[in-house]
């Protein structure tokens, strides 16, 4: 089978390969633009969000409530105590049902019953989060006659519960059974044993999920328009409406006033940058202990 | 036809994985290369047709000659080495969703080779010389994954050789085998040195003895001898290939 | 970011523990039994969770149910004067801005997975992964404001005027131009679900066997033949249940499209420059007119209709992701 040619090692050039390799330049470049378009757009969005809104990005901002309508200045306090509190109140509830569910998936679970959990909870994470605010609503909101920051919260816990427990269960399951094994082996009970030796072992992992999932919900907006509904007024009574950042920027988005649009966009920004800043820091979290490609 | 290589080293990002190593190789020959795990005899192969660059981190200094002509020279390019040097890998890696005629036929396909009536000819001498003719020629729409092992490996020799390469370079082809394909394996190793330059990486000394011309041996990066097998396996010169080869280490 | 492939092929795969079941639900000490009911506990309230947002959203929605049964999908809007709800323009409007996000999503994803994974300098491949995950985490208010106030108003002076101008002759590219509508909501639909496919394509390139790889690359073949040839075909599947994930993503938007759908049926027609709205933007929009009855019993119906969507988008893209992991090349000895 040998080749009749000539024997120098040179490949007869010939139009034929000249189209693959021009097949594979274009390839080349238009997967190479595709990239590029996709990452401009974060790019651009970023400094164009910037540019509206960081020169309302003062003090005031930060400090006061919203000015009267129509009025200038005045800022956001209220949506960010609103948010803080709402947010702390979903963590509260979210955060441990989600890491005991990953534990109890991790560590207990065996068979039909653990399968269908873990199915129901993966299945969790595919619901529109506008369909969690649509429960709240009509469980909490609707009998009470009332908005409120728990409500809110309660939806948001609903959003955070199947990030947290995937992550968990990920991570508890990459701790090595010889830990468990050596803890046993000491004359530690079950218990103790998760509790002492491999929680804290999958402790990063674990923040980072916390993490993930509290950033995710910082952003929401949907549900909470059904649930906290938000106000212009400063309130931290969570029996009540209460204000958050995304719902301030929604309904400033909609406003005619040129400083609430302003506003709008410089509430964003702190969104974005928070986004982004949970994005960075899970990546150098995450460098350490997940394999990666 | 030879491929010489001179003073190759080559490196995995920091680790060193082959230290100035100089062989070379004639026409109609099988050369073994042996030596315990992490030697270098994969990554040295991997050089030769140019797949030691596809890792990450991957470099590489020295020369290897074919005919004379660098293949790592500034005008050359992986593809157009890969297509004169066929490789044969480890685990028989047919494509899983193709038949077994397409998985021959891909090399001769992607570079232009033949086409038609000569494309199926191109793969029926291809499969004879493989060995495997007989037990497909009924059944070359078939998918190639439904082949035992040790009939994808010919498969994968047969694809190599429909390439009209020059050098075969085969990596360990029969340590996911069983002895019996292992054995049909190594007749048609014995085979194809008619028409290749054959270089067989193995940790089955026996192997290389049954089936080599030429044997070198490698150990930590470094080529510590090199010779007509039946001399080196009798009257090795370095204390290390001896100890190898009766089986102190490896 | 959570590997939804790896995971996914996990949990259908339970592996040994060596001290667990047996071990832990033997043990009798209080401590143990405190753990244990508190864990179980958290289990249950899960569980119910996820059954009572189900079993609410039907009850609630039965008074609508029962009056309309089949034609709710087909009435043409939610009418409290008369008394008639309907969800067809909202279906046609969740479907149509979701299937024009996956038309140029996939594309572009998958271009771009393709490029991240095979051509990228590997100096370059880990920004560019950071910019895409953290294109992924923008919220979606960020993008609807930006939509309703920069996207919508330049398609309707710039944009939507120079598509009709050079392809108006294209069913989709008449009529008046608004700027918010079915073109806009789409556009950024794109935007949003591109993150998920790329990186979700990019997992499953990297599950196609290396050894793949190198055999067609041994053979002499080009990098792009290489992913035309194994890397695509290998990883069809798997980008098949990348794509329907990301188009369950798009389907459950609710607060950029509602910003940007204008909100407002119009005419049917094949204009992409019409308003219109979605399944999510009217239970946005109308839960706070809805009074109790019909009214409040169709919203919660149009929320159930969503859930169920999803939720068969859901679980399809999860027994896709699921059967492309355990396919592999079957080597060595039979």
């Amino acid at each position: 089978m040998r080749r009749n040619g000539p024997d120098s090692f040179y490949p007869r050039p010939s139009v034929f390969l000249l189209v693959r390799r021009a097949g594979n330049l274009f390839a080349v470049v238009v997967t190479g633009l595709f990239a590029l378009l996709a990452v401009s757009f974060l790019v651009y969005l970023i400094l164009y969000v910037a540019h509206q809104g960081v020169s309302f990005l003062n003090l005031d901002f930060f400090t006061k409530t919203p000015a009267p309508i129509g009025g200038k200045g005045g800022g956001v306090v209220s949506s960010l105590v609103g948010s803080l509190l709402v947010v702390g109140l979903a963590s509260l509830i979210g955060i441990p049902l989600g890491l005991l569910t990953g534990v109890y998936l991790a560590e207990f679970g065996r068979g039909g019953f653990a399968k269908s959990v873990r199915f129901l909870v993966d299945t969790l994470t595919g619901v529109p989060s506008i369909i969690f605010g649509l429960f709240i609503w009509i469980v909490v909101v609707v009998p009470a006659h009332s908005f409120s920051g728990v409500a809110g919260a309660l939806a948001l816990s609903i959003i955070m519960i199947p990030t947290v427990t995937r992550t968990t269960e990920e991570v508890l399951r990459l701790v090595p059974n010889e830990l468990r094994d050596a803890s046993t082996a000491l004359g530690a009970s079950p218990s103790r044993t998760i509790l002492r030796v491999v929680l804290p072992s999958a402790r990063s992992g674990i923040v980072t999920g916390i993490f993930l999932a509290i950033a995710r919900v910082a952003g929401e907006t949907a549900p909470l328009l059904m649930t906290a509904f938000g106000t212009p007024f400063f309130n931290t009574n969570l029996a009540r409406p209460i204000d958050m950042l995304p719902l301030r920027v929604f309904t400033y988005t909609l406003s005619p006033y040129e400083t609430q649009i302003h506003q709008a966009y410089a509430g964003s920004f702190v969104l974005m940058l928070l986004v982004i800043l949970a994005s960075l820091a899970i990546r150098w979290a995450t460098g350490g202990f997940r394999r990666r490609r | 036809m030879a491929i010489e290589v001179r003073d190759l080293s080559a490196w995995y990002r920091e680790t060193q994985a082959l230290k100035e190593v100089s062989l070379s190789f004639e026409s109609n020959s099988v050369t073994a290369l042996i030596g315990p795990s992490g030697c270098g005899k994969s990554t040295f192969v991997r050089c030769l047709n140019r797949m030691h660059e596809e890792a990450p981190g991957a470099r590489l200094n020295g020369k290897v000659l074919v005919n004379g002509t660098d293949i790592y020279g500034r005008s050359m390019r992986a593809r157009d080495v890969r297509q004169q040097i066929g490789m044969i890998f480890q685990r028989p890696n047919p494509h899983p969703l193709w038949s077994v005629f397409d998985n021959v036929a891909v090399g001769p396909r992607l570079n232009g080779l033949s086409r038609g009536s000569r494309l199926r000819e191109l793969v029926e001498l291809s499969l004879q010389h493989a060995g495997l003719w007989e037990e497909v020629k009924d059944r070359l729409g078939a998918p190639a994954r439904r082949l035992s092992g040790g009939q994808q490996q010919r498969l994968c020799i047969a694809r190599a050789i429909a390439n009209h390469p020059q050098v075969l370079l085969m990596d360990e082809p029969c340590s996911a085998l069983d002895p019996i394909a292992t054995f049909q394996i190594e007749e048609l190793i014995r085979q194809l040195k008619r028409d290749y330059i054959v270089v067989l990486v193995t940790h089955n000394i026996e192997q290389a003895g049954r089936v080599s011309d030429r044997t070198a041996f490698l150990l930590s990066g470094r080529l510590i001898e090199e010779g007509p097998t039946s001399e080196l396996f009798s009257r090795p010169q370095k204390s290390e290939t001896d100890a190898y080869l009766s089986g102190r280490f490896g | 970011m959570a590997s939804i492939v790896s995971s996914v092929a996990d949990g259908t795969r339970w592996g040994l523990r060596s001290w667990g079941t047996r071990v832990a639900l033997l043990s009798r000490r209080p401590h143990d039994l405190a753990f244990r009911t508190l864990v179980l506990l958290s289990v249950w309230i899960v569980l119910l969770i996820v059954l009572a947002v189900a079993g609410i959203l039907i009850i609630s929605s039965w008074p609508t149910i029962k009056a309309f049964g089949i034609s709710f999908l087909t009435n043409e809007a939610f009418d409290p004067i008369h008394d008639s709800f309907g969800v067809r323009p909202a279906l046609f409007g969740t479907f149509a801005t979701s299937a024009f996000a996956l038309l140029f999503a996939v594309p572009l994803g998958v271009g771009t997975a393709v490029f991240l994974t095979e051509f990228c300098p590997q100096s370059l491949r880990g920004s560019l992964d950071f910019l895409v995950d953290a294109l992924a985490a923008i919220p979606s208010i960020v993008l609807g404001l930006w939509g309703f106030l920069a996207f919508a108003p330049w398609l309707q002076n710039s944009g939507e005027r120079w598509l009709q101008r050079h392809f108006g002759w294209l069913p989709f590219f008449q009529g008046t131009p608004h700027g918010l509508g079915l073109l806009a909501a789409g556009s950024i639909l794109t935007v949003m679900i591109l993150p998920i496919l790329t990186s979700i394509s990019r997992e499953v390139l990297a599950t196609v066997p290396v050894e793949q790889r190198e055999g067609l690359l041994a053979l002499g073949a080009t990098r792009w033949e290489v992913i035309r040839f194994v890397l695509l075909p290998q990883g069809g599947a798997g980008i098949a249940g990348a794509a329907i994930l990301a188009l369950g993503r798009a389907l459950g938007e609710t607060i950029a499209v509602t910003l940007v759908i204008g909100n407002q049926a119009a005419p049917p027609s094949a204009s992409l420059f019409n308003t219109g709205y979605t399944l999510s933007s009217v239970i946005a929009n109308q839960f706070g007119e809805a009074t109790p009855g019909l009214f409040l019993s169709a919203v919660l119906e149009a929320g159930l209709l969503l859930l169920l969507i999803t939720l068969v988008t859901n679980i399809l893209a999860r027994l896709l992701l699921a059967r492309f992991g355990r396919q592999e090349t079957r080597g060595g000895t039979r």
